[in-house]
């Protein structure tokens, strides 16, 4: 999903002559290409995620449609009140890409785990936030954003679906209709919550929106059932506020799978990261059955 | 020499504004440096978006009744509106913002932000090959406390962004001894001058002083 984000940000780079391209030394001979292309709006700020977001809003404050690359915890926490003043009280838009999602790195501890992040985000208002869950849909919405006018922040990870899914507008597509129980699954969550939901009669709907989440989408398609559950690789119940809003109007049990809100300690793959945290498809399936 | 009439026209739109601010210390120290600044500015008050206008970005948002008058005087908007400073019904908060106010480039309160944003318009201009038009930037001594100033500082520096101007009102408001702010911002790379703020001519001297790498006027006051 990096390499497409990075590839799709050198083509549109290249391709529209608006766009400026701000890197904090991450990712760099990726986007490489787009310096060669034109130096003066392709600047590598250096190590200051700061000024990173602020430079990128200079040039939008020009008319530019500035993308901003590096890694989650450092271009969705560090500089979050950046991202809330410089871009969204000034009514500016830009793309922020992160590469390293929650514990991506999970070798590397919890300076570098950012599940957070969305959540953080989440509290500007007007931000657009996207999940891909594949390099294709990462293609598809980095072309679809980039000149959208709005904050937008489009995670990347290592962690990939099993296969691209044709994407509905308005971020929420359905995959399966059922009758038993509606679950969300959001972004690279979707392969494992389909399997972990494999034998029940379920509406399994697919977000790789999370903010504005497609509450009309949701509402018509939610099975009649009060049970829904909320799949996302964010600290657990980052998106619930928005499901249970736009189901107000109906009775629902909620139930939020996510990261566990405490910081990680060990030192691993993602996988083992995820059964460790309940998050591989076993896991998810246990959380469903007990709670249906 | 500046004369008497222009500050104290300026000194006579702060006092019909509404509220107490007018009294407070931080309304005044910037008054000389902006009247001065907006002489040297290419601005048009009928099109404050003028493409090849220079910018200039208020990052220290606090007290900014000195900032507001310089606007009304020179017709951004009717000076009637200073009387609905703070008010409900006005649009001059107590700090800046740039949907609301014509002439305001850049929203600001929060102390840090405009010089990062104002290296990003230096870069965007160059981009569009605006090379004569500049970029001024005001901070106060205190506000370079933040540590984002010196991120940006370092980067214009290292860059070379010599369209870039940044003021910085030195009233000694820092409780952290700033030492010689000049000296500092030339070890990063910057043409740097220190001025008496007060001082109409030098200020104009110093702000139309051209360099090849990024200028600062320190103005004391």
């Amino acid at each position: 999903m990096r390499e497409q984000a990075m590839a799709t940000v050198v083509d549109v780079f290249e391709r529209d002559e608006e766009v400026a391209l701000i890197m904090a030394d991450i990712s760099l001979d990726f986007l490489r290409p787009a310096v060669e292309h034109d130096p003066r709006r392709a600047i590598n700020v250096g190590i200051m995620e700061q000024s990173a977001i602020g430079i990128a809003a200079g040039f939008a404050l020009e008319g530019f449609h500035p993308i901003v690359h590096t890694l989650a915890p450092f271009l969705t926490e560090r500089p979050l009140e950046q991202l809330k003043l410089d871009f969204g009280y000034q009514g500016l838009g830009g793309l922020f890409i992160s590469a390293g999602a929650a514990y991506d790195y999970g070798q590397s501890g919890g300076t570098h785990h950012s599940p957070g992040g969305v959540q953080a985000l989440s509290s500007i208002p007007g931000i657009e936030i996207l999940l891909p869950g594949s390099p294709g849909e990462t293609d598809l919405l980095v072309r679809a954003t980039y000149a959208n006018g709005r904050p937008t922040y489009l995670r990347t990870s290592v962690v990939e679906n099993a296969a691209p899914v044709e994407l509905a507008p308005g971020g929420l597509t359905v995959v399966q209709r059922g009758r038993d129980l509606t679950v969300i699954a959001a972004g690279p969550f979707l392969s494992r919550t389909l399997a972990a939901v494999d034998g029940l009669d379920a509406t399994v709907l697919y977000a790789t929106t999370l903010a504005p989440l497609d509450a009309a989408t949701l509402a018509r398609e939610a099975a009649q059932a009060a049970e829904i559950v909320l799949v996302e690789p964010l600290y657990e119940g980052t998106t619930a506020a928005q499901v249970s809003a736009a189901l107000a109007h109906r009775p629902t049990r909620l139930l939020s799978i996510g990261v566990p809100r405490r910081f990680i300690k060990h030192y691993g793959t993602t996988e083992q990261h995820d059964r460790d945290l309940g998050l591989d498809l076993h896991g998810i399936r246990e959380r469903i059955l007990g709670f249906l | 020499m500046e004369t008497a009439p222009a500050t104290r026209e300026l000194l006579d739109l702060i006092a019909r504004s509404s509220g107490d601010e007018k009294h407070d210390a931080s309304s005044f120290s910037t008054l000389d440096v902006i009247h001065v600044l907006y002489e040297v500015l290419r601005v048009d008050p009928r099109n404050p978006e003028w493409e090849e206008r220079d910018r200039f970005l208020l990052s220290k948002g606090h007290g900014p009744l000195a900032y507001y008058a310089v606007l009304a005087r020179n017709g951004f908007f009717p000076a009637e509106e200073l009387e609905r400073f703070m008010t409900w019904e006005g649009i001059l908060g107590a700090h800046p913002d740039r949907l609301q106010v014509p002439g305001v480039e850049v929203s600001t309160g929060s102390l840090g932000h405009g010089l990062p944003l104002a290296v990003g318009v230096a870069y965007a201009l160059r981009a569009r090959d605006l090379l004569e038009q500049r970029v001024f930037v005001l901070t106060g001594d205190a506000e370079l406390n933040e540590g984002s100033n010196w991120e940006a500082i370092l980067h214009a520096g290292s860059a070379k962004l010599a369209n870039l101007t940044l003021i910085v009102v030195d009233n000694r408001s820092s409780n952290v001894a700033m030492g010689d702010i000049a000296g500092r911002l030339r070890a990063f790379g910057w043409d740097a001058v220190t001025v008496d703020g007060r001082d109409h001519e030098q200020l104009r001297a110093a702000y139309e002083h051209r360099a090849d790498a990024p200028t600062a006027v320190v103005a004391r006051v």
